[in-house]
């Protein structure tokens, strides 16, 4: 734990340094104004972004792969992104004038209700088959993806529908990434109630006979996947993979107990979006290469590796 | 056998009475092509405008014509040779690994040097490396071991998420002057058509029409399975091989003349399927391409010039299609 926190801190650093404008910590230290407010308008909110946003999307994966109770689950492949996503567009459509925070709201009850849609289609699905319940979320993305495009193509909004479709966060600055201190406290409450929701994991019933809420608990986790991310597709867009791949490594090193896993499953989050951002900006200097992009390429070679070197437990 | 669920294995003709229905049910499907081609060039001609209207549509109709042969008959190739209803081609991302590779040759060999050569030798080149791969990719995939269906489903998925960031991903790494080049549509775009491959396309696809009606008996074997098909004497191997390159021509035919279409496989062929309950490769193929013929231009048409939803039609066939996959894969899980 001491050698990942110590290497965020390195990252986190080096994040701050990382841009295509000048500064250094020197001149900020002399009083250099124009230092400082690069500093602090643009790389500490950038940096700051990426922490919340890797260690709040890595703890509503695993929360999700509890209450699904299987290991391939992730807000990107259950249709709550592309949920957040259409919620967002109707926003900007119907209600353009509404602050920030409202849009975030209408996005997060889409996202609410593709979380709850998704699991009644689990309901449905055999226990015995739990590569069916990824594939029957992506197409359910998919489905909720080709009305946001089509909604979209109609109203002259797809450049929103690019906004939310590849994670960036090259336009994070001051003012504009605050909602994501949101996803900070839900990961607290993530943390909070793991107990709960390791139990959650076991099956409604173990869960009831231990004397679990089960419904109770079962909402909570939803609405905290839920709005983790809706607050991320809106202020960043979205962050595919993520949920996924950190999930299954931490279940790897430390077991499914939830208290121990979650503050790994944040660390290591934070840690892969910080490196996957700092590549992103230092591979084609001074472009960047959006971190969607790149967390596209790493995670679906992750996923695979996951799925077709089947002796692990990914698979109960 | 999970897997066995989805195969729905031809079974031989009894009777004529099905034969002439299955008969009259293509007949029909023609008719309506026909119509669909009629209406396509016809539709919405303002008065004076015919000597313009017909030769300019006339090659967009070819064009869609052929998209709609080159999806329907890589995916009920596929079909057969996998042994699954389910996955597609376009669903395993193949579309997308044709963008990656022209990215990619942008990203190696430079914009100047991609756009001096001459377009038709430049797509040669993308359709043979496009046949490698796949043959490749395929061979590798679905030949060693008899695998789990869902597995393999979710690996093409994830197979093609892989590919369209990867294409994405190299597209960033280019000078942004030459991304120009690449700028690859995220979906089809009917209303605007690569005429100048056109030709090429045409002499590509007439080039497999015959030779793979020569060979449908051999794909009725190949859906018997791998076993069966060796002990009925099948070169499996080398149908195998046959079948998956002709399945990385068309789409790399299709793709480059429109763009990646997701769903629009899955939907003719199992209309097709639908249509001509138990019938054979032959019978099926006619079918599944009408059908996509029928859809494609007949959609076209009433897309742009009744309904005027320009460009909306491949986003409409996406969300029908991810539909008729989700109910697929319920009633496959239920049964």
């Amino acid at each position: 734990m001491g050698l990942a926190l110590t290497s965020i801190l390195v990252m986190a650093l080096l994040s701050l340094t990382i841009g295509v404008a000048d500064m250094s910590f020197g001149a900020v230290l002399q009083g250099q104004v124009d230092d400082a407010l690069i500093l602090l308008a643009s790389r500490v909110p950038r940096t700051m972004a990426l922490i919340l946003t890797g260690a709040s999307m890595a703890i509503a994966g695993l929360i999700f792969q509890m209450l699904t109770r299987n290991k391939f689950v992730e807000p990107a492949t259950a249709g709550t992104a592309e949920s957040a996503g259409l919620g967002l567009l109707v926003a900007v459509f119907f209600l353009p004038t509404v602050p920030m925070l409202a849009k975030m709201l209408l996005a997060s009850g889409f996202a609410i209700a593709g979380t709850v849609l998704f699991l009644r289609l689990l309901d449905r699905l055999p226990r015995h088959q739990p590569l069916l319940v990824p594939l029957v979320g992506l197409m359910l993305g998919g489905v909720i993806g080709a009305v946001a495009t089509f909604f979209a193509y109609q109203t002259d909004l797809l450049q929103y529908l690019g906004i939310w479709t590849t994670g960036e966060f090259s336009g994070v600055l001051r003012g504009r990434y605050e909602l994501l201190w949101i996803t900070g406290g839900l990961a607290l409450i993530g943390y909070l109630y793991a107990d709960r929701f390791s139990i959650i994991g076991m099956g409604s019933d173990v869960a009831i006979t231990l004397g679990l809420n089960h419904r109770g608990v079962m909402w909570l986790g939803l609405l905290v996947v839920s709005v983790i991310t809706a607050v991320v597709v809106v202020t960043v867009g979205s962050i595919p993979f993520l949920g996924l791949i950190v999930p299954n490594i931490v279940s790897r090193m430390v077991g499914d107990n939830l208290r121990a896993a979650v503050p790994w499953a944040a660390s290591l989050g934070a840690g892969l979006l910080l490196f996957c951002d700092i590549l992103g900006r230092v591979l084609r200097a001074p472009y960047e290469v959006p971190i969607g992009t790149i967390l596209g390429v790493l995670g679906s070679a992750v996923f695979l590796m996951l799925l077709l070197g089947r002796h692990s437990h990914a698979v109960r | 056998m999970p897997s066995d669920r989805f195969v729905q294995i031809a079974l031989p003709q009894t009777g004529q009475a099905p034969l002439d229905r299955a008969r009259a049910r293509v007949l029909i499907l023609g008719a309506l092509s026909l119509v669909a081609l009629g209406l396509f060039l016809t539709l919405g001609v303002p008065g004076g405008a015919w000597g313009f209207a017909l030769p300019f549509r006339a090659g967009k109709l070819v064009a869609l014509v052929l998209v709609a042969y080159a999806i329907a008959t890589s995916t009920q190739l596929f079909h057969a040779a996998t042994r699954n209803q389910i996955l597609t081609p376009a669903i395993m991302g193949f579309d997308a690994l044709y963008l990656m590779l022209q990215a990619g040759s942008v990203f190696f060999f430079g914009a100047m040097a991609t756009q001096d050569l001459d377009p038709i030798l430049k797509f040669s080149l993308e359709v043979i490396v496009m046949m490698v791969f796949s043959t490749g990719l395929f061979l590798w995939l679905f030949s060693a071991q008899a695998r789990d269906l869902h597995l393999l489903v979710l690996v093409g998925i994830i197979f093609g998420t892989l590919f369209r960031s990867l294409s994405s991903f190299i597209s960033r790494m280019i000078d942004p002057n030459d991304f120009v080049v690449v700028q690859g549509a995220t979906f089809a775009q009917f209303n605007t058509v690569n005429i100048d491959l056109l030709w090429i396309s045409l002499a590509l696809c007439a080039f497999t029409l015959p030779a793979l009606w020569a060979l449908r008996h051999q794909f009725d074997v190949l859906a018997l399975g791998r076993d069966m098909a060796i002990n009925l004497g099948l070169p499996y191997r080398r149908v195998m091989m046959i079948t998956f390159a002709t399945v990385g021509l068309l789409v790399s035919v299709s793709t480059a003349l429109v763009g990646p279409v997701t769903f629009f496989g899955l939907l003719v062929t199992h209309l097709a399927y639908r249509l001509l309950p138990g019938a054979r490769f032959g019978p099926t193929w006619i079918a599944a391409s009408l059908v996509a013929v029928i859809s494609l231009v007949g959609g076209q048409a009433v897309f742009e010039h009744v309904l005027d939803f320009k460009g909306t039609l491949s986003v409409v066939i996406d969300l029908l299609g991810g539909l008729v996959f989700l109910t697929l894969l319920l009633k496959g899980a239920q049964r």
